[in-house]
């Protein structure tokens, strides 16, 4: 009896393919070239075809490929364009970064590469099989790339303490999915979907129940939500700034991928009021958890950790009505996040220098007098994250409380602007040490570190300011992409 | 004779080891063994998914497996790694020690 | 219910019982004439310099990283193998794609120096 192998439809997945080929490609260059910035620009060009790639698929109608594992819609391929972007970026900062400190090694950008196909596969995934070796893949390169920097202790730590707690965070996913499996018979989003609506299947059922929560709790770590947040602050401050960076958007985001297919698709019917307020309770929390913790940090770089999960919990604002129009707000939250937090930590990676490896604030005290325009592109950034019109920060927060509101839940929005308001005091802190603060005085015989500004970072640091401002005043191109995502 | 065990029985069983690997890794302090605590937790997801699949008559569960043991193994290389190369900073093994980071 | 455990009670006290019996047998018939040499730890062997209970070389651990990636290997192959006969020709280019990465894998951690012992 032979066995049928079904189409596989490799087209639909061709930005994935881009990214992993270009990955394997850099890591088999890694071992024959001397000069490994070119590898980095090797990697830009991978991307560059992912990115075409999704582009020229946006205009073909959606297909299933690999047995109705994968899809390529446009939910799928407008996620692709915030991951190219956000690991684009990520890889500029770190031509800079890593050859400042001698870190410069090809497994670096395979790693990032890797990272950024799992991330494509979360968003593609129509069965739980695909999120799960999606999520892996993800992982455990970020793990990796977390302890890149192997003369600091503090590196190899954030990775260690990133892998375990992500790998504990994995297997509660696995249990999840394992009982909803059982629960509904099988792994497909919509055949899962299929079970609640014509099935016979309902959320009163125990072990779909539990099941459901436990891929909550899995999908809540990875996009660190309270109370699962614990790992954010010491990895976010051990890791290499630039990957940091790539982490803080990549990870998040590809966590909101997969978490909101599956409650639209899969829990869509089922997604009642219950659900819609565990959500809702969750994304109070997160927003007031993070901005509150975030007040009292002395070091940036955890600064931005809590802001990262305040910013989480804004973005679930966006997922609990559970509207279309919520998923294109997040989807346009996410990209506007993207250019601004990645310009921060660009701001954060040019300053940290050398000798004495620091990111406390204080030490941005006096900067405007020193780099006028590296404070001003910081502070820039900072208020576009208060959420302050005219940057897309502004736009990316009212897009996600008008969802919120239409969706007769205005409470929600209201905490969410008591929250932005909360945020304002420590993102304009900074601001402060920057133009109201003299620098410390320097000791006598101690030299100023001078500030270098080498090409690749500056180019972020202009990608990420022009296009802050440019969406900030006329939002339509980016508003036009997101409503092309649609479930296919 | 041993089909006549009943599928509550293996679930039982899967939730009682995924507990005890759970409970290990939050309270055992030796990173080694919390690898294998992590080890447990998905061996016994692996237990489920083959009891469900045999009930269901499904295979969908058995490749899960096989994914599973995959990345598992992957995860234990890495965190051995990562732990070799934490060793070189600090001759420990014990999660206490590794504390650079602090807010 | 419990019947139906009985074979492994059986099997488990007729497992125990054997390597016992013998044990005691041994002991019965063995003459007992013990001197110092006969004594040691390492009848017929040297003794060990320094302490037994080194660490291990960190090389050694990544001779065991390298094999648990590449035993799973089987167990996707396995499932392949069993099939080869019922499956169309060209899903053995996907087998060896599948190789052909891992190979790419091992290719790259030779190049590294991971299988040279120092």
């Amino acid at each position: 009896m032979p066995i049928e192998i079904p189409t596989l439809n490799i087209a639909a997945l061709t930005p994935f393919l881009a990214v992993t080929v270009t990955a394997f490609v850099v890591m088999f260059f890694e071992l024959f070239v001397n000069d490994k910035r070119i590898l980095g620009y090797l990697s830009l060009l991978g991307l560059a075809v992912a990115a075409i790639s999704s582009v020229m698929l946006l205009g073909v109608s959606p297909a299933p490929a690999f047995q109705e594992m994968a899809i390529s819609d446009g939910y799928a391929l407008v996620l692709n364009l915030i991951f190219i972007v956000t690991a684009a970026l990520s890889i500029l900062i770190s031509l800079s970064y890593l050859g400042d400190r001698a870190l410069q090694r090809g497994e670096y950008y395979a790693l990032l590469l890797f990272s950024t196909g799992g991330m494509m596969l979360m968003g593609a995934a129509t069965d739980l099989i695909v999120v799960f070796m999606g999520l892996e893949i993800m992982s455990i390169a970020l793990y990796v790339l977390a302890a890149f920097n192997r003369r600091k202790m503090g590196s190899g730590e954030a990775g260690m303490k990133y892998f375990i707690l992500g790998a504990f965070a994995s297997a509660f996913f696995l249990y999840g999915v394992a009982l909803v499996y059982g629960a509904t018979g099988s792994t497909n989003l919509s055949a899962i979907g299929n079970w609640f609506t014509s099935g016979g299947g309902d959320l009163t059922d125990p072990i779909a129940l539990v099941g459901l929560s436990l891929l909550l709790v899995g999908f809540a770590f990875k996009i660190a939500a309270v109370p699962f947040q614990w790992w954010t602050p010491d990895v976010y401050q051990g890791a290499p700034t630039s990957v940091t960076a790539f982490m803080s958007v990549g990870a998040k985001a590809a966590g909101f991928a997969a978490l909101v297919r599956l409650l639209m698709v899969s829990f869509g019917q089922a997604f009642t009021l219950d659900w819609q307020i565990a959500v809702a309770a969750l994304a109070v929390v997160t927003m007031t958890g993070g901005n509150i913790a975030a007040l009292a940090q002395k070091d940036i770089k955890r600064m931005l950790a809590f802001s990262s999960i305040a910013h989480a919990g804004y973005i679930l604002v966006g997922v609990v009505p559970g509207t279309i129009d919520g998923v294109q707000a997040v989807l346009f939250y996410l990209m506007g996040y993207a250019f601004m937090n990645i310009g921060a930590f660009a701001v954060v990676a040019v300053l940290e220098h050398r000798v004495a490896i620091s990111s406390a604030i204080e030490e941005y005290a006096g900067l405007a007098a020193r780099k006028p325009l590296l404070a001003a592109a910081m502070l820039l950034f900072m208020v576009s994250l208060t959420g302050l019109p005219p940057f897309v920060g502004f736009w990316g927060k009212l897009y996600v409380f008008r969802a919120a509101v239409e969706a007769n839940m205005s409470w929600l929005a209201v905490v969410g602007v008591i929250n932005s308001a909360i945020s304002a005091f420590y993102y304009l802190g900074v601001v402060v040490q920057m133009y109201m603060r003299p620098a410390a005085a320097t000791e006598d015989g101690e030299e100023v570190v001078p500030i270098s500004l080498s090409g690749p970072v500056t180019i972020t640091l202009a990608v990420a300011v022009i296009i802050t401002v440019i969406l900030g005043i006329w939002p339509t191109p980016l508003v036009n992409l997101t409503s092309l995502a649609v479930f296919g | 004779m041993l089909e006549q065990v009943p599928v509550s029985h293996y679930l039982l069983l899967s939730a009682i080891l995924f507990s005890i690997g759970a409970g290990g890794v939050l309270i055992r302090r030796n990173v080694i063994i919390v690898l294998m605590c992590i080890e447990m937790m998905m061996n016994a997801v692996n237990l489920t998914f083959i009891t469900f699949s045999r009930y269901l008559d499904s295979a969908t569960g058995q490749i899960f497996v096989f994914m599973i043991m995959a990345v598992a193994a992957v995860e234990v290389a890495v965190g051995l790694a990562l732990l070799v190369e934490l060793n070189r900073h600090k001759q420990s093994v014990n999660i206490d020690d590794f504390n650079a980071l602090k807010g | 219910m419990l019947q139906e455990f009985e074979f492994l009670g059986v099997l488990g006290a007729i497992t125990l019982t054997i390597p016992v019996v013998t044990l005691i047998i041994a002991w019965l018939l063995r003459p007992k004439k013990p001197n110092p040499a006969k004594q040691e730890t390492y009848e017929s062997g040297i003794k060990t310099i320094g302490d037994t209970w080194v660490q291990f070389k960190a090389q050694y651990y990544i001779y065991a990283i390298i094999f648990v990636v590449f035993d799973i290997e089987a167990v996707f192959l396995f499932p392949f193998a069993v099939a080869l006969r019922q499956l169309p020709l060209y899903s053995l280019i996907w087998a060896i794609v599948f190789i052909v990465l891992l190979f790419d894998g091992l290719l790259y951690g030779w190049r590294k120096g991971a299988l040279h012992w120092n």
